[in-house]
Order: structure tokens, then C-alpha cells, then sequence
């Protein structure tokens, strides 16, 4: 039996980042996940290039993680971020006076920060609430996380590293007390196989409570839930966050056609992270509080609203889970729990990934006794290569081949083109053509429509992926041969789309949310497709 | 301005309205926003889906439901009407009056309809296939159009297909523009001399089948072209719905506006009603965006806006309104009621529409407006997805509509 030297669980940030920097230091890598990348917390989040500061006031040991990975990953994944910077409001509501302590504090943490004058604010960022008393201008963007993690993976791939979606880990093997594998079901064949490996990597965010307990270690999770909606139109150019302690709805991000608003924090039960609803309580909150930042989201069309599960190690009884740390946990468990083979990296965010894989590839090498330097820092991500090599292949022109090369960067002369009809737009929200679809089905493990929409944005637009989702489904059905499984795709995509949007469904959504319940379920009949859940 | 009625709307239920009366004499204006549901037509009216027979079906219905305020005796004698009524504007409609026969969905499955325009693939009610071999062919990179689902679904039923997909030089321009190949440019390029290469181009495939299915996509603005491809093709040529937009569905709407004027009717078309003038309880005039000052009054009006998509409706964070003249709701309180979690449920926000009285006419602020009625779309009560009865109610609550107008 094929035997690896590192399993990676879970294919989020983390994990994506983590296989990165095993398979560069020449491990045999396998990452696994239970569903598609990003499914998790990793898709559901702001999109926000942190700079820190806003954890300098409250973490200072945070905020200098996030400004140096913030530096980092505007080299190395130039591609996946926006270089938009960010602003701190201060509103006449607030107090002034934090906003002394709030940049020393950034300074303290290496952090950019320079006060501005409110007039210079709103020449900067003409959406910003007019009525501001304050700004403070830092180093924000925006950064898209499908796109960073595709990179990530693509790059483990390039390095050797395997690739297993849609496997769910049922059970850790054991030998005596140590691990040596995980048990998996292939999600799509039912099937059940053993896979060894030498070191199991548990990076499942807040289903890493679930995977460490199988291995019979605790790792107690604190799940707090953020809701975020995402508006129709770009609203704003730089990042708008409120100038004060953190708290409900105070970031508002730009990111490509969009932007969007966040969040709120509550306690969420463990049980229910897999089916998370956003209220009409939640959707007022981030309404209304948006609004005071930019008053121009009250008029604005709202896309869809969605959740996410802050995935941080429960450590006191803070009901609020935000004056907790987002440090990062790398848990050896062979020193913590006496289980040789397992270690859990957890805690952190988004923008400590790049981090986080190599604390956790660092202990995995001296487990290993391999002794390779990290290089993930240096190393840029395909697509962020410096394009020193003209392609010569086929220049492809046009809308589609444009935003392509936004989604792919130097990776786009990838996507290539047989005829006319590859240019083909598909999504045209998005522009993703024809090609460009094919290209994810082939080079990027695009299984399904909810997999292209992350892997290019199709459907991600302002009509929701209204007729891109059943064009998608098509080339699906050509690739795999297998219309049915297409057509129950395409039912299951519809009906997840709609679960974003029925939270906001009022004025233009409720409209278009009617107009596709006409066509797909009244002039094709997708409902008799319908998968049942569970 | 003076006319006898003026709607408003000129969709399905906006056009059967000002057809019908004009037929009886009545001069009548449409003002129309453009738009319309037909543009979204499956190629079917349906009556009510939920049983084999129709009739039988609606004997389930609420009493708010549109076919209850109507009277189930009164629906069953209007709807023998329907199809020599399409007859005359031009439109041969294909089904049993009492039987719901199937249609072919674009994902290959049955669904029931009551009408079905005459050049779309249907089966009997009974639902067995008429067909052994099919051939199956599509436009070359026309993506809103699936031979492999329809494929899959006719095999599921003993159906064996051969998919082929055409190529033509008449098409080769459309891929120039990466979002040119769709429907309704399509139709524009097969036209004309067009018709007989596809026609040779849809013999070639067709050698030895029992009948040649394809998209809709000829015939954006009449019949001729339809009928000359099927007479040039050699084998029974039928047609199945794309995605949207339906060029059969446009050349509906279009056919019944030409015929509407026809009859002397007057069709706005790109404008809006701003608002109108109310006295004792009655609509006087109407003004509107392209017309400025100009008061159009009449003794009626109808209301026959659609629903939300269609603009009829619209809502906010706090409700739904009646957009033109702020006419009562038959709403859902709560926001959180308009809607179940599972997108294939029956959506409770489906139901609302224009309260209405049992003969159709509207209120504001409580008090009945007895001139203004409300038809189609706009009204509340029913499910139009779930029941199968978009069409039906559009056109019955139409010609309901105008008889009671005519009985005044």
C-alpha cells in the first residue's frame, strides 16, 4: 500500500497553505477534503487583506503577524490581492480620543497609520459617510481567498503533492497509540478506502474539533458565527472599518465587481455549524451599521448574505468570541496527549495561513527528520510569477480572456482556445468563457458548478449565476458524460444560491429569485431533480 | 385622451384584455413597459397541472384562488374559448380541452401542459412516447440549449436519440462576439434563404428517424419561417423551449400586438403609467413617463402588470406595494414568512398580489376603486409555479375581466 509521508485534513486555507510548504520541502503530500475547497470558513469571510490594525489596540502580537504576512502576501500572491488600503472612521457618535491610542498602538505594531483630514477622507473615498470626524489611512486590501487557495493547492500539485475533494475522513487508523492514517468515503462512489501516512496534519478549522476527537484528542472549539451580505455593486474603492473597539458590521470591503459588509458575532452551537442561517435580526444589524460607513449600501441592491464560523480554540468564556486571541494553535499532540503522528493547526485567520502552514510543516519536518528550510515566504504563487517567460501559445483577446487574467495571472496563458467558439462567455456578470471553464475543469479540480463559481467566479455576479449555472452545467455534463448527475448539480447549486439570497430577498433580488424559480422550475422542471438533504 | 378601457400592461393578460374587447367594439389603449413573461414562455399554457384533467384539479382551490372568483363554471366555458381565440390572432395552439397532455422540458423531463403551441414537441396525456428514434440536434455552441439532458430524459422513457450538432456559415458571424449566440440572434440569422440550408443541413441527420427534435430558435417575429422549415424537412421537425428568451414567446406577444392593433387598439409601447387621477371612487385619467401632461382617460381600467419579476409588485425591507397607484396588497406580514428555506417548496411570497373584490376590482386604502379591476399576474391568492395555472390565469382573468366590463 502506497504509504505518504504527510495526510493533510481539511482543505481550507490552512490546509492548501500547509500542503504548499510539506510538498516544497519534498514530503509526500496528500491533502483531503471532505467537500470542495474553501466550502468552509475559508469562503465565508470578508475578503479583507488585514493590515493588523485592527487588533492593534486589543492583540499587538496579532497585529504584528497580520502586517508582516500582510507584506508577504501582496509579493507572493499579487494576483489574489487588491491593493486598496483601508481607512478608520471616526463618526461623530464615536470618540475621537481613541484614535490617538488606536495609532499608536499601530505604529507600536509596525503598522502604517497616518491620521487624515475628514475632507481628504472623502476626496480619497468618495462613499464614505460624509459626516466622518476622523480617518486614519493603513495599509488594508483586499485579497480573494478562492483564489489564493486554488493557487495554493495548484502549487502543491506542481510539487508533487496529491489531491483527494469530496473524500470525508470517517475515522483515524491507529497502532497502538500512534496514527498512521486516516479512513475515507469517497463522497461521490460511496466508497470506503484506508490511506497510511507517516504524520496526519489536522487543519479542518472548526471541524478540526471533530477530526482531533477521532484521533481522541480534545481540542475544544469555540465556534462564533459571522454574518456578512454582499452588495451588487462596488461601493467603495479602499476598505472603510469604524475607529473604535471592534464590533458588529464595521468592515466594509471592496472585491472585484462587489463589495461587502461584516459582521456580526454570536455563539453558535457546535451541532449547527454545517447549517448556518442568517436572520432577518442579522440582516438588519449589518444594514443599518453598514450604512453609517457608506450611506450609499441603503440604496444598494443586496447580492445575497451568508456565515461563517470563526474557527477559534475556546480559551475563556468570552460570550462575544472577540476578545479572544486569533493566535495561532499548533498542537503536537504526541507532547499534549501522548498520540504519536497527529498534530492540529488551528486558531488564526486568513491572513496568518502562510504562517500557520509553516509552524505546522516546521514540526512536521522535525517529526520526520527532514531538515528543509521554509521558502513559502519567498517563493511567489503561480500566477504571481514575475512574467519574465512571454507565453507562445495563443494570445487570446477579448473581455473574457481579460478578466481571466485578473482571476489567474500569469497562469491565464494556461487557458487556452481551439476556436471562436472557446471565447464563448459563459457567465457574463463575470465574463468567464467557455475556455476558461474548461481550464478549471481540467487543471483546477473544478467537479461541480459550485466549484467553478469559486474557481472563477462564475455566477458570482449580479444576477447570481441566473443562466451561467445551467451553460456550466452543460460543459459539466460534457466532461463527466453523465447528464443526470448535471442536472442534480445544477438543482442543488440553484437551491444553495437561494439560501444566500432569501435572507435579502426584497426589491431586485426578490424579483430575480422569482424570475429564476419561474424558469428552472417552471419552464424546465428542475424540481423534479431535487436532491433531498441528508 | 379618451378611451372605453385602458390597461396596463401588454403581456399575455394585457393583450387578451385589449383583444378581446376590441373585438366587441371597445376602443382601447395599452401601455406597455416592453417586457413580458412571455419572453420566458415554455412554448405551453397551462390551466391547472396538478391531475390529469384540469377542472378537476382546480376543485382543490382556496376561494381566494383567481379560477374561484371567476367560478369554476365560468372557467370551464371560458377556456373553450382560448384556442380558436390564439386561432384567430394566428397561433395554432395543439391539446385536449379537458386532458392535460406533456411537454419536453430543456432538461429533458415531462411536464404537464394544456395548450401547447402546435410546432413544440408534446406527448399524449396517457405519456406514452410516439417516437422510437429522434434525432437530436442543437445550433454548434449554442450553450442555452442541452441535447445531453434531453437525451438522458428520453432514454429514461425508451426514446433512442442521435445527437448531431449543425454548423452553418449563415451562424459563423454570431461567434465573432463572444455573447452573440444566443436565441433570439440566432432566429435573426435563420431567416430567409437561411431556412433552406438548415433544412438540408437537418436532412442530412435525419435519415432514419421517426422525428427531428431541435430549439426553438426560428421565427422571432412571424410563422412563415417555421412553416417553410418544416415543410422542406423530411421528417416531422419539432421544437423544444430553451432558455430564456423564448423566441416563440416573442413572437407570441408580437403577433397578438399586431393583432390588438389590428383591431384598432392603440399600444404604447416603452412607456409607463405615472400615476392617475381618482374621483368618487372611480379612476379618471392616467398620465404617463413619454406623454408627459396628456390625461388618457376612459370609463375602465385594467390592471395587468405581472408580478414582482414583471415589475407589478414591488417590495422593500418593510413590504410590498402596488407600484403605480399604491393600491392595497394582499401581503405577508412578517418577512421572515415570505420565504422556506428549500427553494423547491411552495414560496409563500408567490401568493401576494392586488387585494381584490370577487369581481376583480381593486382597492386603495379600503375603499373599492369600481372601475379599476386587476387581472393576471398581479393578483394574489394562487401559485402560479406550484398549481400550473400562470397562463391560464392570464388569460381567463382577461376575458373575465372584459365580459364584465362588456355586461356594465
Amino acid at each position: 500500500m502506497k504509504e505518504y509521508d504527510v495526510i493533510i485534513v481539511g482543505g481550507g486555507i490552512t490546509g492548501a497553505g500547509t500542503a504548499r510548504d510539506c510538498a516544497m520541502r519534498g514530503l509526500k503530500t496528500l491533502i483531503i477534503e471532505r467537500f470542495d475547497f474553501t466550502a468552509g470558513a475559508t469562503g465565508r469571510n470578508h475578503g479583507l487583506l488585514h493590515s493588523g490594525a485592527r487588533y492593534a489596540v486589543t492583540d499587538q502580537e496579532s497585529a504584528e503577524e497580520c502586517i508582516r504576512e500582510n507584506m508577504i502576501l501582496r509579493k507572493i500572491a499579487r494576483h489574489c490581492v487588491e491593493e486598496t488600503d483601508g481607512m478608520f472612521i471616526t463618526l461623530p457618535e464615536d470618540d475621537l480620543g481613541f484614535q490617538s491610542t488606536f495609532i499608536d498602538s499601530c505604529l507600536k505594531a509596525g503598522i502604517r497609520a497616518e491620521a487624515i483630514d475628514p475632507k481628504e477622507a472623502i476626496r480619497l473615498e468618495p462613499s464614505v459617510n460624509k459626516t466622518l470626524i476622523g480617518a486614519v489611512r493603513v495599509p488594508d486590501g483586499a485579497v480573494d481567498p478562492f483564489r489564493l487557495t486554488i493557487a495554493n493547492v495548484y502549487d502543491a500539485r506542481l510539487h508533487g503533492a496529491e489531491v483527494l475533494t469530496y473524500h470525508e475522513v470517517t475515522s483515524i487508523l491507529k497502532e497502538g497509540d500512534a496514527v498512521v492514517g486516516v479512513e475515507v468515503v469517497d463522497h461521490h462512489t460511496k466508497e470506503k478506502k484506508s490511506i497510511r501516512s507517516r504524520l496526519v496534519i489536522n487543519a479542518g478549522g472548526i471541524w478540526g474539533h471533530h477530526i482531533a476527537s477521532l484521533a481522541g484528542a480534545t481540542v475544544n472549539m469555540f465556534p462564533a458565527k459571522g454574518a456578512l451580505l454582499i452588495f451588487g455593486h462596488r461601493v467603495n474603492n479602499m476598505v472603510i472599518n469604524r475607529c473604535r473597539k471592534p464590533a458588529d458590521a464595521d468592515i466594509l470591503v471592496p472585491g472585484d465587481t462587489i463589495c461587502l459588509i461584516g459582521t456580526t458575532s454570536s455563539r453558535l452551537p457546535y451541532d449547527q455549524i454545517d447549517d448556518m442561517k442568517v436572520t432577518p435580526d442579522e440582516v438588519d444589524i449589518l444594514l443599518r451599521e453598514g450604512a453609517k460607513l457608506a450611506p450609499e449600501l441603503a440604496q444598494t441592491r443586496i447580492l445575497r448574505a451568508y456565515a461563517g464560523v470563526r474557527p477559534l480554540v475556546a480559551a475563556d468564556n468570552d460570550p462575544s468570541g472577540r476578545s479572544i486571541s486569533r493566535g495561532i494553535v499548533c498542537l503536537d499532540h504526541e507532547t499534549r496527549d501522548g498520540i504519536p503522528g497527529f498534530i492540529t493547526i488551528t486558531g488564526g485567520k486568513l491572513m496568518t495561513y502562510r504562517l500557520m502552514a509553516e509552524w505546522a510543516t516546521d514540526l512536521a519536518c522535525r517529526k520526520l527528520g527532514v531538515d528543509k528550510k521554509c521558502q513559502t515566504a519567498e517563493i511567489c504563487l503561480p500566477g504571481s510569477e514575475e512574467s519574465e517567460k512571454k507565453s507562445e501559445k495563443t494570445v487570446r483577446t477579448g473581455l473574457g480572456a481579460k478578466a481571466a487574467q485578473g482571476r489567474h495571472g500569469t497562469r491565464s496563458v494556461n487557458i487556452t482556445r481551439n476556436d471562436k467558439r472557446d471565447e464563448s462567455l459563459v457567465c457574463e456578470c463575470e465574463g468567464v468563457s467557455v475556455a476558461e471553464v474548461n481550464y478549471a475543469i481540467e487543471e483546477l479540480n473544478a467537479k461541480n458548478i459550485i466549484n467553478l463559481r469559486r474557481r472563477t467566479r462564475l455566477g458570482m455576479g449580479t444576477c447570481q449565476g441566473e443562466l451561467c449555472a445551467c451553460r456550466a452545467a452543460g460543459l459539466l455534463a460534457k466532461s463527466n458524460g453523465c447528464a443526470r448527475r448535471s442536472i442534480e448539480d445544477l438543482a442543488s447549486f440553484m437551491n444553495e444560491r437561494w439560501k444566500g439570497m432569501f435572507p435579502v430577498a426584497w426589491g431586485d433580488t426578490l424579483a430575480e429569485a422569482q424570475f429564476t424559480s419561474w424558469i428552472y422550475e417552471g419552464v424546465c422542471g428542475l424540481d423534479a431533480f431535487e436532491q433531498k438533504e441528508g | 385622451m379618451k378611451f372605453d378601457t385602458i390597461i396596463i400592461g401588454g403581456g399575455l393578460c394585457g393583450l387578451t384584455a385589449g383583444i378581446e374587447l376590441s373585438r366587441k367594439g371597445q376602443k382601447c389603449l395599452i401601455v406597455s413597459s416592453g417586457q413580458s413573461a412571455l419572453h420566458f414562455f415554455s412554448g405551453s399554457f397551462e390551466l391547472c397541472s396538478s391531475a390529469e384533467d384540469p377542472f378537476q384539479a382546480m376543485e382543490s382551490l382556496g376561494k381566494g384562488h383567481p379560477y374561484s372568483k371567476i367560478g369554476l363554471e365560468n372557467v370551464r366555458s371560458l377556456s373553450s374559448k382560448v384556442k380558436p381565440f390564439f386561432k384567430e390572432v394566428g397561433i395554432s395552439m395543439k391539446g385536449i380541452k379537458d386532458a392535460n397532455h406533456w411537454r419536453i422540458t430543456p432538461l429533458g423531463v415531462l411536464k404537464r401542459a394544456w395548450l401547447t403551441m402546435d410546432e413544440y414537441a408534446t406527448v399524449p396525456p396517457e405519456g406514452r412516447m410516439p417516437w422510437k428514434k429522434v434525432a437530436l440536434l442543437n445550433v454548434d455552441g449554442f450553450l442555452d440549449f442541452h441535447t445531453s439532458y434531453i437525451a438522458a430524459g428520453l432514454a429514461e422513457q425508451g426514446v433512442e436519440t442521435v445527437i448531431k450538432s449543425i454548423s452553418m456559415p449563415e451562424l459563423d458571424h454570431l461567434r465573432n462576439n463572444p455573447t452573440e449566440m444566443r436565441s433570439t440572434n440566432i432566429s435573426k440569422a435563420l431567416t430567409g434563404d437561411a431556412i433552406g440550408v438548415l433544412a438540408a443541413r437537418i436532412n442530412e441527420h435525419a435519415k432514419d428517424v421517426d422525428a427531428v427534435f431541435m430549439p426553438a430558435v426560428v421565427g422571432l417575429t412571424g410563422c412563415s419561417d417555421v412553416v417553410r422549415l418544416k415543410e422542406k424537412v423530411d421528417r416531422p421537425l419539432n421544437f423544444i423551449a430553451t432558455l430564456p428568451p423564448s423566441v416563440p414567446g416573442i413572437r407570441m406577444q408580437l403577433m397578438l400586438k399586431r393583432h390588438f392593433q389590428k383591431l384598432g387598439g392603440t399600444y404604447m409601447l416603452g412607456d409607463s403609467v405615472t400615476g392617475g387621477e381618482f374621483k368618487d371612487g372611480k379612476l379618471v385619467s392616467i398620465k404617463t413617463q413619454n406623454h408627459g401632461d396628456v390625461n388618457f382617460c376612459a370609463d375602465n381600467f385594467i390592471l395587468a402588470t405581472g408580478s414582482f419579476f414583471s415589475k407589478g409588485l414591488s417590495s422593500d425591507i418593510d413590504g410590498v406595494t402596488e407600484p403605480v397607484f399604491g393600491l392595497d396588497v394582499d401581503s405577508i406580514e412578517e418577512r421572515s414568512q415570505w420565504y422556506k428555506r428549500n427553494m423547491f417548496e411552495a414560496q409563500p411570497y408567490m401568493n401576494i398580489g392586488i387585494a381584490t373584490d370577487n369581481d376583480f376590482k381593486v382597492s386603495r386604502n379600503g375603499v373599492t376603486i369600481d372601475n379599476l379591476y386587476a387581472a393576471g399576474a398581479v393578483l394574489g391568492g394562487f401559485n402560479a409555479l406550484k398549481e400550473g395555472s400562470g397562463a391560464g390565469v392570464s388569460i381567463l382573468s382577461a376575458l373575465h375581466v372584459s365580459s364584465l366590463i362588456l355586461k356594465d
